[in-house]
């Protein structure tokens, strides 16, 4: 038996790994187009188009790993999650396809470029709304009846979901921000800067605001965060936090390109960690452990021994492609 | 929003909709990317083994067409992994031990070779120089071929299920990998599929090819591109008809209902079954119509032997029936679209043989009219295997009525409006662009996709002169 415990917490582990190299991966990708808006001239869009061009689809690989492996590892809690979250999931899907297309059709037509880019930036940002609405949703629990979701279709519009929604958008916007930072120069380097500031205070206020809110949605919230002995494994986060703020406004002040974007990588590791301590062991909060979702022993058992042969090979070769299309990026000829 | 309901739908009847309008859209999409990347790497290797400028010519030409047609498969393909559970989550609570894994080394054997490698096979290869370019779009080619093998599993044990037993949750599990892998019509249904994307792309390339040598261009690509892919048709065609016919036994031992639905064989033949070559099938009355049939060709097809005794619906209750006319409909337009990529093949032959190859307008026009055909085959052919299997899901053991997720009429109902709207704006465009690209006649020093250009990193000089033009 504790065989079986010990597969479900390290698939646990692995999905959540992915879910996360998703966030931080497409969240930079996503939050380039959610500042789209701000960057009207065309020799600017190009250039951002061009930094992420030859990795976006990448990015958006690793959800595809996030949502099957879910299906494969936690089938109940798959089938109990997409139900309840129906509408913010298809308003990612749809979010999404704009977005992508546009990476393609924007450099296909002069005329309807600018619908495009219209596309490219309603489309991330309906996406990125979408994601923080889900996890909002999922972190307020569902109505689960048997081994089914009994709720209904609007269920994950609250005031608290919304709030998730508008944070997770802010945390993407940062870290495109902080992208382009890394990858241009110039006028549109120093523009990036500038924003960063601004985005940077917001984003700590929505992590502020999340924080304080969570423990009220469920008292299990609150224990896990503020009872003895937890608290010694929860009070280095926010510590943590501030360590990591401090040193990304010396890091904006000083102007030190590589720097802002690994720092704020670390912000969303600090904000994720928060969040599996608040749900763990549940994958349905406070309906259904990751125990209770485990797929058979041999369904876990035969994925791990892809994962583990794979998941490094992957990683080694999409680093071989960042490394590829490294330093920054100029303009695009058109 | 009782609109849904007031049109008779149910929740069930709009998620199968939904299904089968997304993707219908989907597939279209991979099956042109899986030939496409295998004709790019071939044109590659026969650049850099002849390093004659007209391959790679074509190779860029292609590229560009490659990256938007790839872009609308995966933002398509996202939708289909999210759909188990949106609308089918009884299917997937079900089935996920089983085919949850299947997908799951999709995603990690073929989904990020194909993405990690596209960015360098497209934007690269100034940067990595033309060996490791070579090495990036073969790592693309093998990853949709990884990519069919993986989802053409998981189809066919849907199908055909083997290897699994049941648990006290009621869910599938394996209980013989290799069993549930290479379950009994895996291996037709892939050879059959990968057959059809490579015929479809040849397809598209000698339409495209015979579009510019009929408008006078004496173009050097347009004449290789025309006859690589009347070369393909010549040889491929007669053997995806082979590989068809050898599916089709398979589906007669492991699904013979479909064939029945196939056929149109509502009544049981005890002295050798006629093939019916068309007809109207009526549901309500159990007979085709109006069937213009040859008699006791049927059995000879399928059992090989004129009086052998074939059993028809009448043999099975009424609630496993599947719709027959859409299955039996979509067949023949499977069947006759095949017979024509096969006509244009031998066609083809005999003006290469008289050596009009280039010039014969006739063949030109065929082949143009040709272009969509892959598409439509595979269409036609998805419709029939899917259609076939139903009222279940998976085959024999889980209602296609069961497995669906619980929610309400309206709520499917809307995200398929939304859907329907979507795609067709966007995919529209899609196809927009890509026939303008196919339009342009490929020139000497063609471009590759115009995006990339990230600033070369200081110091480092680019591996290899004189491949840009």
């Amino acid at each position: 038996m504790s065989a079986v415990i010990d597969l479900a917490t390290l698939w646990a582990f692995i999905i959540a790994f992915a879910v996360f190299v998703y966030v931080v991966m497409d969240g930079f990708d996503l939050g380039l187009g959610i500042l789209f808006p701000l960057f009207p001239a065309k020799a600017d869009r190009d250039v951002i188009m061009n930094s992420v061009a030859p990795v976006w689809d990448g990015n958006e690989t690793w959800l595809v790993l996030g949502g099957g492996g879910m299906m494969a590892a936690f089938p109940l809690a798959y089938s109990v999650l997409m139900p309840a979250l129906y509408t913010p999931i298809i308003a990612m899907l749809i979010g999404l396809i704009f977005r992508g297309v546009a990476f393609e059709f924007r450099w296909r037509t002069q005329g309807e470029r600018n619908h495009w880019d219209l596309a490219f930036a309603g489309g991330s940002w309906l996406a990125a709304l979408a994601q923080g609405i889900a996890l909002g949703a999922i972190l307020q629990g569902v109505h689960v009846e048997g081994r089914h979701y009994a709720g209904g279709w609007w269920d994950w519009l609250t005031s608290f979901s919304i709030l998730t929604g508008v944070s997770l958008a802010i945390g993407y916007a940062l870290l495109g921000a902080t992208w382009l930072v890394l990858k241009t120069e110039g006028v549109l380097r120093d523009k990036a800067y500038h924003l960063c500031w601004y985005l940077l205070f917001a984003m700590l206020a929505a992590i502020a605001t999340v924080s304080i809110a969570t423990p009220f949605l469920h008292i299990q919230y609150a224990q896990r965060w503020f009872t003895w002995p937890n608290v010694i494994l929860t009070a280095p986060v926010p510590i943590a936090v501030a360590i990591i703020t401090a040193l990304l406004l010396r890091a904006l002040a000083n102007r030190q390109d590589s720097q802002p974007f690994t720092l704020t990588l670390s912000l969303f590791a600090l904000s994720y960690a928060g969040l599996g301590i608040s749900m763990y062991p549940y994958i349905v909060p406070q309906s259904i452990t990751i125990w209770q979702a485990a797929s058979p022993e041999n369904s876990q058992l035969f994925m791990l021994v892809g994962v583990t042969i794979l998941i490094p090979l992957i990683l080694g070769y999409t680093a071989w492609a960042y490394w590829v299309f490294r330093g920054k990026v100029r303009g695009g000829y058109h | 929003m009782s609109w849904a309901n007031s049109w008779g739908l149910n929740a069930v009847d709009l998620a199968r909709a939904q299904f089968a309008f997304t993707m219908s859209f989907h597939i279209v999409f991979p099956a042109f990317s899986i030939g496409l990347a295998s004709y790019l790497a071939v044109l590659e290797a026969r650049w850099l083994l002849t390093k004659r400028e007209v391959f790679l010519n074509l190779f860029n030409y292609w590229l560009k067409i490659f990256s938007v047609a790839f872009g609308m498969g995966v933002v398509s393909g996202i939708v289909m992994s999210y759909q188990f559970g949106t609308n089918w989550s009884v299917f997937a609570d079900k089935t996920g031990p089983v085919i949850g894994p299947l997908m799951a080394y999709e995603v990690l054997t073929a989904f990020f070779l194909e993405a990690g490698f596209l960015g360098v096979m497209l934007f690269g290869l100034e940067r990595v120089g033309p060996r490791l370019h070579f090495f990036a779009t073969l790592m693309v080619a093998i990853g949709t071929l990884i990519s069919a093998f993986w989802i053409l599993s998981a189809n066919s044990w849907m199908q055909t299920p083997a290897g699994y037993a049941v648990n006290a949750d009621g869910q599938f599990v394996a209980a013989d990998w290799l069993k549930v892998i290479f379950n009994p019509s895996f291996p037709y249904r892939l050879v059959h599929m990968v057959l059809a994307a490579y015929l479809t792309t040849a397809l598209v390339v000698g339409a495209v090819g015979a579009f510019h040598l009929l408008r006078g261009q004496h173009l050097a690509g347009p004449r290789v591109m025309s006859s690589m892919a009347m070369w393909m048709a010549t040889l491929v065609a007669p053997i995806q008809i082979l590989a068809g016919d050898q599916h089709g036994l398979n589906t007669l031992e492991h699904q013979p209902v479909k064939i029945m639905a196939m056929e149109g064989h509502y009544q049981s033949h005890p002295d050798g079954a006629p093939l019916i070559l068309f007809g109207l099938p009526d549901q309500r009355e159990g007979k085709v119509k109006y069937a213009l049939e040859i008699p006791r060709m049927g059995s000879l097809i399928l059992k090989h032997s004129p009086d052998a005794p074939m059993a028809g619906l009448d043999t099975v209750p009424r609630e496993n029936w599947p719709p027959v006319p859409v299955t039996f409909w979509s067949f023949r337009i499977m069947v006759g679209m095949g017979l024509l990529m096969f006509g244009l093949g031998l066609f083809s032959l005999w003006c290469r043989w008289r050596g009009t190859l280039f010039q014969s307008r006739l063949l030109h026009l065929f082949a143009i009219a040709m272009g969509p055909a892959g598409f439509i085959a595979v269409l036609a052919g998805w419709i029939t295997t899917e259609t076939g299997r139903q009222p279940f899901t998976v085959y024999g053991l889980l209602r296609t009525a069961e497995a669906a997720s619980p929610l309400a009429a309206p709520a499917v109902g809307s995200s398929l409006i939304a859907f329907v709207i979507v795609y067709f704006a966007v995919f529209a465009a899609g196809v927009i662009y890509l026939l303008r690209l196919m339009a342009q006649p490929p020139h000497p020093g063609e471009a590759g996709p115009p995006s990339s250009i990230p600033a070369r990193a200081a110091g480092i000089t680019p591996a290899v002169e004189g491949i840009a033009p």
